[in-house]
């Protein structure tokens, strides 16, 4: 398993993708980690930084695709190459990737994790949804992506006997989960640490609350 | 003056470097029956600090006695345990079943504002845990009392040997359709807002007491320790800022040490209640 460091690291440039933004940085001796892993990122002025999964991992940096929808996004999104920014990770669980016929699946900033996964699975097919021709910008970071956009659903476009990996809003992973039983689905959920501490992260598992960013952020759920 | 970690804002377990990286490491409340905790969402982040109702998650005294209790014991060497209840008889039954090589102290939390249980007064706990154990103990109050001078000679006269605060303040954020942002409606605000509150609390308390205080709230800086420090704390511990920054304890003691340069002292302890004789000089 990756071991998890924390470095102030120099931004290399922020790229808008649709009204998302890929926020760029060296990569330092960090180390990429998982697919599905996610790093706390420092969102300058903030009291707490973000938690992000890594997106793309290009020859010496770590790249995040975020929504700027919070004034921690937008904090981040309105960084300047050569601004430098703390990040701590990869910390969590990320995606089992021994899956012989994997299809991937995202919604909205949901697709976030999914270059990264890709590039790690070689490339397979997958199904991504978003709100608006806008958004769906995004799905050119993912390669043999099938596109759907509102009021069409990914859960209208998914091929059966898949092994499907999936990020995305919450009700979107609840309607995959009744279609795939053993999905592989990446959570989100609020939190302050990132490795435990504060107990902010909680998710029901098999009944239980448990810390999404120990347990998690990907969950099996059969 | 010794650094501690904030009841709750570092799991051991999880992170054993950071909590070695602190001169004592204080435990999450443990209470006598096990809580799951408040439904999610549990945190919230506001311009100034951040709202939290976890709700004292623990695995109960049983679980914690006989499974965490050793392995932080073990890894750590003995820790200040957080002791949490509803009533007298709880704090004191758990207090009588520490064993005095796992624990170096204990610190009753009477003023967690996630529970709708209130536990008695806080004299009456202190009393009871004063009969049931002889380690050290230390009462951890509120900031919302309106007299923290008067509470903190009460915790005195019933046998506490030292005192905690600030716990976080109430306080609640809403979202973007005018709705709670915390599942449970409001939590305990933390982070920096807080510290001009624990500053005044912990110089309240001091001019109350000649038992060792630690101080707590909002510190995230090696200044912001020797600002307490010269309020009357004779400990600090950090809180909030262990999320953001893991890091902390080291860097804020590498930060009191050029902070005590350039105030040309040689040890913490020379700031002590400095900030307290310039107010009483005033006052007379």
């Amino acid at each position: 398993m990756s071991r998890p460091g924390r470095e102030r690291r120099r931004v290399v440039a922020v790229e808008p993708v649709g009204p998302y933004a890929l926020v760029r940085l060296e990569r330092g001796m960090l180390d990429p980690g998982n697919p599905g892993q996610f790093f706390m990122v420092e969102a300058p002025g903030r009291v707490l930084p973000r938690p992000m999964s890594l997106c793309l991992a290009p020859k010496g940096e770590l790249a995040f695709l975020l929504d700027p929808i919070g004034p921690g996004t937008r904090a981040l999104a309105a960084l300047e190459p050569g601004e430098r920014v703390h990040v701590f990770g990869p910390l969590g669980n990320g995606f089992r990737l021994d899956v012989p016929r994997p299809l991937l699946v995202g919604g909205g900033i949901g697709v976030a994790p999914l270059p990264y996964l890709s590039e790690a699975l070689e490339r397979p097919p997958a199904v991504l949804g978003f709100r608006s021709e806008h958004h769906a910008e995004a799905a050119a970071l993912v390669p043999n992506a099938e596109v759907v956009i509102d009021p069409v659903l990914v859960t209208d476009a998914l091929p059966e006997g898949r092994d499907v990996l999936a990020c995305g809003p919450e009700p979107m992973l609840e309607a995959v989960r009744a279609l795939v039983p053993d999905a592989q689905l990446a959570w989100e959920a609020p939190m302050a640490c990132g490795f435990g501490a504060c107990y902010g992260c909680v998710v029901e598992v098999d009944g239980e609350l448990k810390r999404l960013c120990v347990e998690g952020p990907v969950l099996c759920s059969s | 003056m010794q650094l501690l970690n904030a009841s709750g804002c570092l799991d051991a377990l999880t992170a054993p470097d950071v909590a070695r990286s602190l001169d004592a490491f204080v435990t999450k409340t443990v209470t006598p029956e096990p809580r799951e905790g408040n439904p999610p969402p549990r945190i919230a982040e506001t311009d100034h600090g951040m709202l939290n109702a976890i709700g004292l998650a623990n695995p109960g005294r049983q679980a914690f006695l006989g499974q965490t209790l050793p392995r932080l014991a073990r890894e750590l060497g003995p820790v200040w345990v957080s002791v949490g209840g509803f009533r007298a008889g709880d704090y004191a039954e758990t207090c009588e079943q520490l064993a005095r090589d796992e624990v170096a102290c204990v610190e009753l939390n009477l003023s967690c504002p996630n529970v709708d249980e209130a536990p008695e007064s806080a004299a009456e706990v202190v009393g009871a845990c004063r009969a049931a154990t002889a380690l050290p103990l230390y009462a951890k109050l509120s900031p919302h009392a309106w007299d923290i001078g008067e509470t903190v000679r009460a915790v005195e006269a019933a046998g506490a040997d030292g005192i905690s605060l600030v716990n976080t303040l109430r306080g609640t954020a809403l979202d973007a359709r005018l709705r709670p942002r915390l599942a449970r409606g409001a939590g305990g605000y933390s982070g920096p807002a807080l510290r001009p509150v624990a500053l005044a609390a912990v110089a309240a308390a001091r001019r109350a007491t000649r038992l060792p205080i630690v101080g707590m709230g909002g510190v995230s800086t090696g200044r912001d320790v020797l600002e307490l420090v010269a309020c009357g704390a004779s400990h600090v511990a950090l809180g909030t800022v262990l999320f953001a920054d893991p890091d902390a304890p080291s860097r804020v003691r590498a930060e009191l040490r050029r902070e005590l340069d350039e105030l040309a002292l040689a040890t913490v302890e020379d700031a002590f209640c400095a900030a307290l004789e310039l107010v009483v000089k005033a006052e007379n």
